[in-house]
């Protein structure tokens, strides 16, 4: 009795000091960026003094609102073992319905305009969602052509046409730049879906199913839970995520084009796996995504203002993605050797 | 006599094997089949409505466009079949022709320079290789990074210049034809390439061991297969191939631009995956794959003929694309009904799917005609 009791607190001692451990490195690991993003932010601005300025961290923050929104709603894809490359398409696709709509009927309340768009978005992902669930099309398959759908949609529907700024009600462009509440309403949207978005990850059933989805299907069927479903539902969250993004591009840029947000979706995936997002499934966090997005917004910011030309920042931002996945894999292995 | 039974042995066990997959397996081996029957039907309804879909020189000319689809695809085919993917290949071309153009631009003899983006385009694909096979980082990652990295470096090598004012005997190899013939050079060197890939990947050691990682890699280690090794020789001949099909693009527009080539990895990968290659490994051939990109260029040649604007078009192959996996398991789907019970719940989740996006066209078509009225 006496041993069995010895041992069985020794291993409970162990298992603590394991999940110690865990917590400490995925905290060490958020920190690492964190420390990535001071060392970058120092050597800026010691190059250039404008970037420690309120006026240009109001502009990074401004600039990757956006890139924030859709990133959540890649980051809770990717962590189904899923991806979706179509975020970009329907970004597009909205943005171009709602801005006509705009056009059209001018009276239209902002209001029902962010509905449209988010209704919008949800039913173009749920034909992802359904495509991969019911279909048994790989994510990556389905999403790349559903890419080419929609963005070939957006061209049969403007005619190639565009919609400008002064086509736009004064009050719809207010939408993403007004600042009501002190801050710009863009940078409000993105911290209120980003507390959403946490919340619904760690608290919610759901949201654990999500993790549970990716880390082991099979285990996660077996465990009860209707693995199609949750599929189902993050494909049509970032669908739904996508057409709010959308109604904010079209409000920010004041106009809607036939390649708005072209490539955007490869800066969403970079920005979930800079933030520590696995493409494996089942791991990810919120503030790491948030870290991320921010880490690539002070990274073209500061190109910009240390005088690098446009044309160098997209190789910069390649070579940092590979940097970030090759430290991450290195730590992962520190990780694995500790706890043997 | 003992090799006598073990012989008669195994057909038996092979059937038993396979008689669960009936269905699937008769499908892929029937996959050729039906993109042959697509391609024919593709030109009978093209010939009805054009009267220059049969013409030698338009097919000459609309055949070269997709050679450089074509030759990318060749090694993506070997990466796919090791349930890998190069993301990188447009990118890689990108670079490699931009560089060249540099070179050029500064005045350095045009063969050197081609060298010279060809050995970039390697390169690039030995650091791919060098991440995937050695350091066993996840492919989509890994050329997702080198995605942005090279076709960064290709505006960062030309900015928003052009190359421009290759000799005739560099454009040759974009737009030259082969001894007088109809058939263009970049054509006949892609034939002579994927039989060489095809012979490769059929019939040869190296080739067994591509489906061998596909199927399961960790019994291909157990079994002794040279698996980083082999990953790290199929991407550093993705980046050769990717530069050759850069150098190729380059010559027959006789110019270059760092946006070169922007997207086409899409194509790459999606001619790969109508031909029959299963993305997660394994399964396809070399001659599903060709079949493939015909059928595709014929469809895109029809539907450029008819004033099909270029979006659409990839709309429509997109579609293909989509309809070509789900086809087969909705086909299984739909025999394994008949034996269940029809059950309520499903049917109205039918309906309101069908309900939801009727709406959405509805609304799609509605406020397009409004735009048009307006315009």
């Amino acid at each position: 009795m006496n041993i069995q009791n010895t041992a069985g607190e020794a291993h409970k001692k162990a298992t603590t000091k394991k999940t110690g451990f865990w917590m400490n490195l995925l905290r060490v690991r958020e920190a690492g960026i964190s420390l990535i993003i001071l060392i970058l932010v120092v050597l800026v601005s010691l190059r250039a003094p404008a970037f420690l300025t309120a006026d240009n961290f109001m502009d990074i923050l401004m600039n990757i609102s956006i890139l924030v929104i859709v990133s959540l709603a890649q980051t809770m894809v990717l962590i189904t073992h899923g991806i979706d490359l179509s975020v970009s398409s329907i970004i597009g696709l909205v943005a171009m319905m709602v801005a006509f709509i705009l056009k059209q009927y001018p009276g239209t309340p902002i209001f029902s305009a962010v509905l449209l768009g988010m209704a919008l978005g949800t039913v173009l992902g749920s034909f992802n969602g359904l495509v991969i669930t019911f279909g048994n099309v790989p994510p990556i398959i389905a999403t790349l052509g559903s890419q080419s759908i929609f963005r070939g949609l957006v061209f049969y529907y403007s005619q190639g046409t565009w919609i400008n700024s002064f086509e736009l009600p004064a009050n719809f462009k207010l939408l993403s730049k007004g600042t009501p509440l002190g801050l710009p309403n863009l940078v409000i949207f993105a911290v209120v879906i980003a507390v959403l978005v946490y919340f619904f990850l760690k608290y919610t059933r759901t949201g654990r199913d999500i993790y549970a989805v990716g880390s082991n299907p099979d285990a996660a069927q077996f465990a009860g839970i209707r693995t199609h479903r949750v599929k189902l539902l993050v494909y049509m969250l970032s669908g739904l995520l996508s057409g709010f993004a959308a109604v904010l591009w079209a409000s920010r840029f004041e106009s809607a084009q036939t390649n708005t947000a072209l490539g955007f979706e490869l800066q969403t995936v970079t920005a979930s796996v800079i933030g520590g997002v696995s493409t494996s499934g089942g791991a990810g966090t919120v503030p790491g995504v948030l870290l991320g997005a921010l880490l690539l917004g002070i990274i073209q910011n500061s190109l910009t203002l240390v005088r690098i030309s446009a044309f160098w920042q997209m190789a910069a931002q390649g070579l940092l993605i590979l940097i970030a996945v090759i430290s991450d894999k290195y730590i992962l292995e520190r990780v694995e050797k500790i706890k043997k | 006599m003992k090799a006598e039974n073990s012989q008669e042995l195994k057909p038996e066990t092979l059937i038993a094997e396979k008689a669960e997959h009936y269905s699937l397996s008769t499908l892929f081996k029937h996959w050729e089949w039906m993109l042959v029957g697509l391609i024919i039907a593709v030109v009978l309804v093209n010939t009805n409505l054009s009267p220059y879909f049969l013409n030698a020189n338009n097919l000459s000319r609309t055949s070269s466009d997709f050679m450089e689809i074509g030759l990318m695809m060749l090694p993506m085919v070997f990466i796919i079949v090791t349930g890998n993917i190069d993301l990188s290949v447009a990118s890689n071309m990108g670079m490699s022709a931009s560089f060249m153009g540099l070179l050029h631009n500064m005045g350095v003899n045009i063969w050197v320079a081609a060298l010279a983006g060809l050995l970039l385009g390697t390169l690039g694909g030995v650091l791919n290789g060098y991440l995937v096979g050695r350091v066993k980082l996840p492919a989509l990652v890994v050329t997702l990074g080198t995605y942005a990295f090279f076709r960064g470096l290709a505006y960062g090598f030309l900015g928003d210049q052009a190359a421009r004012n290759y000799p005739p005997e560099f454009t040759y190899f974009g737009q030259g034809k082969v001894f007088g013939t109809l058939v263009p050079f970049s054509v006949a060197l892609f034939a002579v390439l994927a039989i060489l890939f095809g012979l490769v990947l059929h019939k040869t050691t190296f080739g067994r061991y591509l489906y061998a990682i596909g199927n399961n890699e960790n019994a291909a280690i157990y079994s002794g297969v040279p698996v980083s090794k082999i990953k790290f020789r199929i991407y550093v001949l993705s980046g050769f191939i990717s530069a050759l099909a850069g150098l190729i693009l380059a010559a027959r527009f006789g110019s270059t631009r760092p946006d070169n080539g922007t997207g086409l990895e899409l194509s790459v990968i999606t001619a790969a995956v109508l031909g029959g290659l299963d993305i997660n490994g394994g399964k396809g051939t070399m001659y599903g794959a060709a079949l493939s990109l015909l059928l595709i260029g014929l469809l895109k040649f029809g539907m450029g003929l008819m004033n099909i604007q270029s979006q659409v078009q990839s709309m429509v192959v997109g579609l293909l694309l989509i309809i070509s996996i789900l086809l087969p398991h909705f086909v299984s789907q739909i025999s394994s009904i008949r034996k269940d019970r029809i059950r309520w719940k499903s049917i109205l989740a039918i309906v309101a799917v069908v309900l939801v996006f009727a709406a959405f066209f509805a609304f799609f078509f509605w406020s397009r005609a409004a735009v048009i009225a307006s315009v």
